[in-house]
């Protein structure tokens, strides 16, 4: 029983990862209908920039509280500016082009920024400063630490302060119109550039937040860790209903448990023709099967062809 | 019609012509040296050396070692100013980057083969290495690989497959003896599902079990993973004393610490993959105490090993992580081999490599029948305050006695091969019989049928 507990946790924790990163893809696709295939690369080098930052400071004999706040700043910070930059260069000029254009562009703009990670930060695999206690806890045989903790509280605070935001501030109401069109919210004031714009920002400053967490967590950082989070993160808000903030959150969570319990129990389930190593399978599975039920993910809703 | 017919017959016919000449031109000659025609100014011969390693993705570290270990031997080969065959030679070194993936390993040994190299240094994986051997072998170009630990890289019968480390047989053996002396009881077992995780793995097993030890979880990962909780809490469950990984640091040292936050108490044991000073930096703390092997003997305690990590730390200003002495040494065998032979020639100088007898900053290289290096030594190294300690060198009878086993499994492979070939003759004489008895009576009923008309 508590093998089944911890595996709980351990996919409670990874889940709220995919879901803080989900929480940036579904707040751009919401808006434009573009999957920022990129965004993954926008929390790795949130992660980079921290260890860049904290570690200096660190170095420099500062009080460790301060050199994370700097850190994280620094990183959120340079990840808006990366949000923004990348709105304005790659994805403005081909708003109005055909959809593929824009996805491609991503993908584009993904490998380039993961080159440009590498030539900045090299190669090696880098370990990020422990910016957290180092406190463990022990219930009912279920081992988790305070850096858990702080992740599921954060990932949830994330998605509340978002959903705040969308629906209880004018520029969450600018959001929802352009979402729902363009042209209409244009015509009555709305100023589509700078909302498009501010979803990027927003959703490039929730990766750096992402970013420090993953870092903090797995302790290690690497210029092509974006790469798998954002296709974890990305399946995770198709889950949910890509475009749908509490969908974001409820994909992730599910994914990451639906995970460790498919990598704790698949071998045991198929008497061991099927090893732990087919724990995506489980995963993917589940996936598949929402979408033949529902199309648009749990929580999505029907549209037409455009989001 | 039938005009046509032979027209096309012809084509085909032409192209099969063509495709034997293609199969033959390949092996021919390389970059053979110039007749030496004028003794006033030496001619000068490029030779160009192929090297395959991951420069991006998770194992790009261990991958750009290789290849600066790699630069530093055509440096000082080009400093030294060898002559083969009464011409100057210049090492060109061609590197390319295979992802550590097998298939992008394939497209870089082609992309090899058709730059008509002299030799080949690598791939740094056994999962590259192995499909990536038989395009050199059909090419006539050797390979040396100075990390590619699996085993079957050589076993698969190409005589341009070379190694210059201890394999996994070797290696997994003996960490299966030196777990079982660690005084513990149950083992879990956990890689990556690579050639060289899975076949490491394998053996470790085998050594492990035939020591008395209870494997009692067998758990896989990738190469590209970092979360290993879920597994790990399964291995909790099963009450293992201590977690064999097959497989490479970047995944080696995550998991370490995740077993310390899971409160796992049991040992952490790994083989080459995991024996680096990146394992320590990514596992922490949690490294600590730990043990991992390495194959032949460590650097401190080889004759060259000093002089060589100085040179190497001065020229990239970055430590050595791995393979880069082997890497090193394998350039300067491949070298070694052509002067002997007096050749660039891949096809005149091959036979050479198998007679090596080199003193390398490694060990002192020769090959066996199977192109494998002999007597390689596999050495025992604890993670101690942040630095790898040499514990003991093991190995040396166990090698000859897996040679042995190897030999007796080629035999019997041959055999079967033989059967199969003298099965698969007779059968297809009948078949042709057949065939022919086919179209005959064919051609009957075709007669029978125009004079009824």
């Amino acid at each position: 029983m508590d093998i089944f507990l911890q595996q709980i946790i351990n996919g409670l924790v990874q889940g709220s990862i995919y879901a803080l990163v989900a929480l940036g893809y579904t707040m751009v696709y919401g808006i434009m209908g573009l999957i920022n295939f990129a965004h993954g690369e926008v929390v790795m080098i949130g992660t980079l920039v921290t260890i860049t930052v904290a570690g200096t400071m660190i170095k420099a004999g500062m009080p460790v509280v301060l050199a994370g706040f700097a850190g994280l700043s620094a990183s959120v910070l340079v990840c808006m500016a990366l949000g923004w930059g990348l709105e304005r260069i790659a994805y403005r000029p081909l708003r109005n082009a055909p959809r593929l254009t824009p996805l491609i562009t991503a993908i584009g703009m993904s490998i380039v920024l993961q080159n440009l990670a590498m030539m900045i930060w090299g190669r090696n695999y880098m370990t990020f400063p422990p910016l957290l206690p180092k406190m463990d806890f022990e219930v009912a045989g279920a081992n988790f630490t305070a850096v858990q903790l702080i992740i599921v509280l954060v990932s949830s605070l994330t998605m509340g302060g978002l959903l705040l935001l969308v629906y209880r501030t004018k520029l969450g109401m600018a959001m929802r119109a352009t979402s729902q069109n363009p042209a209409v919210a244009s015509l009555m004031g709305v100023n589509i550039n700078r909302v498009i714009a501010a979803a990027f920002v927003i959703g490039s400053a929730l990766g750096a937040l992402a970013g420090v967490m993953v870092g903090t967590y797995y302790e290690i950082a690497h210029y092509q860790m974006g790469f798998m989070l954002g296709l974890k993160a990305f399946t995770a808000a198709v889950l949910g209903g890509i475009g749908n903030l509490a969908g974001a959150m409820l994909g992730g969570v599910l994914l990451g448990i639906i995970e460790a319990l498919g990598a704790g129990y698949i071998g045991d389930l198929t008497g061991g023709f099927l090893g732990s190593h087919y724990q995506d399978i489980f995963a993917f599975i589940v996936l598949i099967i929402v979408l033949m039920f529902k199309p648009s993910g749990l929580f999505g809703e029907k549209t037409g062809d455009r989001a | 019609m039938q005009a046509k017919l032979s027209v096309v017959a012809l084509s085909v016919a032409a192209a099969f012509a063509l495709a034997a000449c293609g199969q033959k031109e390949e092996p021919k000659p390389v970059a053979a040296p110039a007749a030496p025609a004028a003794p006033v100014a030496k001619p000068e011969v490029v030779v160009k050396l192929g090297h395959a390693a991951p420069m991006t993705g998770p194992q790009a570290h261990l991958g750009k070692d290789n290849e600066n270990g790699a630069a530093l031997a055509i440096e000082e080969l080009n400093a030294k100013g060898l002559e083969i065959g009464g011409a100057k030679v210049k090492f060109e070194l061609l590197a390319e980057d295979d992802q550590a993936d097998p298939k992008q390993g394939s497209i870089v040994a082609q992309k090899l083969v058709d730059a008509k190299v002299n030799g080949v240094i690598g791939h740094l994986n056994s999962g590259t290495t192995i499909p990536a051997s038989k395009l050199y072998a059909d090419a006539g170009i050797p390979q040396i690989s100075g990390s590619a630990t699996n085993p079957k890289y050589t076993q698969q019968g190409f005589k341009t497959a070379f190694r210059v480390m201890a394999n996994d047989v070797q290696q997994g053996k003996a960490l299966g003896e030196f777990a079982a002396k660690q005084g513990v009881k149950t083992v879990a077992v956990v890689d990556d599902r690579t050639a060289y995780g899975q076949g490491l793995a394998d053996e470790f097993k085998k050594a492990a079990e035939a020591a008395g030890l209870k494997v009692v979880a067998s758990e896989f990962t990738n190469d590209k993973a970092t979360d290993f909780k879920a597994i790990l809490t399964k291995i909790k469950s099963k009450k293992a004393e201590l977690v064999f990984f097959g497989g490479m640091d970047a995944q080696g040292g995550p998991m370490a610490k995740q077993m310390k936050e899971l409160g796992i108490k049991a040992k952490f044991l790994g083989g080459d993959g995991v024996c680096t000073p990146e394992f320590m930096k990514l596992g922490g703390e949690a490294a600590e105490g730990n043990y991992c092997s390495l194959p032949g003997m460590p650097l401190e305690k080889l004759a060259k090993g000093p002089e060589f990590k100085d040179k190497f730390v001065k020229k990239f200003g970055t430590e050595i992580q791995l393979y880069a002495p082997y890497v090193y040494d394998a350039v300067m065998v491949m070298a070694d081999s052509m002067k002997r032979a007096d050749s660039v020639d891949p096809a005149k100088y091959l036979p050479a490599i198998g007679q090596t007898k080199y003193d390398g900053v490694t060990a002192m290289i020769e090959f066996d029948e199977f192109g494998d290096l002999k007597g390689g030594a596999i050495s025992v190294y604890q993670y101690k305050g942040g630095k790898l300690e040499y514990v003991e060198t093991l190995g040396g009878g166990a090698v000859a006695t897996a040679q042995a086993e190897v030999k007796e499994a080629v035999a019997e492979v041959k055999d079967a091969a033989k059967a199969v070939a003298g099965a698969a003759a007779d059968a297809g004489k009948e078949a042709v019989k057949a065939g022919a008895e086919a179209v005959k009576s064919a051609a009957e009923a075709t007669k029978a049928a125009v004079e009824k008309k």
